[in-house]
């Protein structure tokens, strides 16, 4: 069990290392020539105009609220799914209850029209 | 035990007599067989990876009508490798008012994301990294990085069209993870366990995908989301934001990018196998044919069955156009999403009604109710469409003006 999470530990190291490799190499004998024509901001041919950093639309922020329940829904959801057969019906009809109360949360956000895209 | 049953552990037998004869303690040589063992896979995933650029240009020069790379070597083989030159010895730019710790970071986090996920999958019986008993939480959190490495670039590139591509690619993977998530349950709930190899093991004798075919689809539709490929590639709509995220990005970075979103495509097909069609196991075939129970034969099932995952999500990349970001996003929150749940609902409860069964029962009826669940669901959506269309019509056709239906 420990061996497992051991493992993993490793993985993530060496996957992170993997793909440093290449580009290490790249570096070692790719040219590089910098000016500030080359360096510029890639935006068609035209020089940009003002903050790149923009602020953005605030929709896209209704959408990840709407994503954070039912993110945490589903990590509650976890240990109901794996004891289903365990279960008594009772507990199982209890599961459904929770999501059909977040499935009205859904269906409250639709009636607001937070889902309609302005 | 020999090589042909059990190759991984024949193998590391041999190799740990050898460390410890030499007075190495066991826990040193645990650590050091991890890390070969490690390095081997990442490596068979790296080399699988540059077979899959010569399949992705082949196929798709076949999906339209080109014959694809055919001058270096045999069928344009060596041509991945000629890729891989061009790329390394491509000059690096990085842009003036880039912030450079991020900007370098996020290939790397891409590419990482995706062997991350190569840990946990089994390959055959006794061929697989790790048998974590959260897989398959683990896939969820090894995808989220994914969306992270993409909003690191968007946002270090300094650059207007990398940030738009950065937010609609956000935007997308956090609304498809959760039919994602919910499809992950149904597998979870039918076979009792979340650790991969039990639910592969669980499909000896009838794939899931005869259990809940809604499922198995949910499932692939989302992947192909949160994978950011065509229909929902709106990150690097090339007709609007020229390359999305990776606007900037030359040489060995990009080709980062590039082999990642390869490499996580024919992994997601490799879940779906895995998933839903048994993974490693032939309907049960190797009780009458030992010599498919022989791990590395059942790896080439497994890879076939990958490879035919990857073959469907390419074949939908090649063939349909890419959806607008509001379609997007309403088909997510108003039909994935409620759909997953209804699915996940019958599938609870059906299972647990059914638990005992026998298996031919238990596979008819859930799949009877998945056809009426699918039944019902186009209904509904006719229903739906019939109702916009003739909003449509009032509000277009000049018989019937528009003040008296405008209330519609």
């Amino acid at each position: 069990m420990q061996n497992d999470w051991l493992y993993i530990g490793l993985f993530l190291v060496i996957g992170i290392i993997v793909p440093i490799v290449p580009l290490v190499f790249s570096a070692l004998v790719a040219p590089h020539k910098p000016n500030p024509i080359k360096q510029s901001t890639y935006e068609c041919g035209i020089e940009t105009v003002g903050e790149s950093w923009i602020q953005f639309k605030s929709q896209y922020y209704v959408f990840a609220l709407v994503f954070l329940v039912f993110d945490v829904e589903t990590v509650f959801l976890f240990p109901w799914a794996l004891s289903i057969n365990q279960l008594p019906i009772f507990a199982v009809l209890e599961g459904i209850l929770f999501i059909s109360i977040l499935v009205a949360g859904l269906v409250y956000t639709w009636r607001k029209g937070l889902l309609e895209w302005i | 035990m020999n090589f042909w049953n059990d190759p991984i552990n024949f193998i590391a037998d041999w190799l740990r007599g050898l460390l410890t004869s030499r007075g190495m303690t066991t826990g040193l040589s645990t650590v050091i067989l991890f890390f070969i063992g490690i390095v081997v896979l990442i490596i068979f995933a790296m080399m699988l990876d540059i077979f899959l650029v010569w399949v992705e240009r082949k196929v798709v020069a076949r999906f339209q009508d080109r014959l694809g790379p055919n001058r270096i070597g045999p069928f344009g083989l060596i041509q991945p490798f000629a890729d891989i030159i061009k790329l390394v010895i491509k000059e690096d730019i990085t842009p003036a008012g880039a912030d450079k710790l991020v900007y370098n970071m996020a290939p790397v986090l891409a590419m990482a994301s995706v062997i991350l996920l190569w840990a946990i999958l089994p390959l055959a019986s006794k061929i697989y990294g790790v048998d974590l008993n959260v897989a398959v939480l683990y896939l969820v959190a090894a995808g989220a990085l994914g969306t992270l490495s993409i909003i690191m670039a968007g946002w270090s590139s300094n650059n207007k069209y990398a940030l738009l591509g950065a937010f609609r690619m956000v935007a997308n993977m956090i609304s498809y993870e959760v039919p994602m998530v919910v499809t992950l349950l149904i597998p979870t709930i039918l076979a009792n366990t979340m650790s991969v190899k039990g639910i592969t093991d669980a499909q000896h004798s009838v794939w899931f995908v005869i259990l809940s075919p809604l499922g198995m689809m949910i499932f692939l539709i989302s992947a192909i989301a949160e994978l950011g490929r065509a229909p929902f590639d709106l990150n690097e709509a090339e007709s609007e934001i020229v390359a999305g995220f990776h606007i900037e990005y030359t040489g060995m970075k990009f080709g980062l990018f590039y082999a990642g979103e390869l490499l996580h495509a024919f992994t997601f097909g490799g879940f779906v196998a895995m998933l839903y069609f048994g993974g490693y196991g032939v309907f049960g075939l190797e009780k009458f044919l030992p010599f498919l129970q022989a791990p590395l034969v059942s790896a080439l099932i497994f890879l076939a069955k990958a490879m035919v995952g990857y073959w469907v999500i390419m074949w939908v990349k090649y063939s349909m156009p890419r959806i607008r970001i509001d379609h997007l996003l309403a088909f997510n929150w108003k039909f994935l999403t409620p759909l997953s749940l209804v699915v996940l609902c019958v599938t609870a409860i059906a299972s647990k009604l059914l638990s005992g069964s026998p298996t031919w029962l238990v596979a008819m009826v859930m799949f009877l109710a998945n056809v009426v669940i699918a039944w019902l669901t186009i209904e509904i959506l006719r229903g739906v469409g019939r109702r916009q269309r003739k909003v449509e019509e009032h509000l277009t056709s000049p018989s019937s003006p528009l003040v008296r239906h405008g209330s519609e």
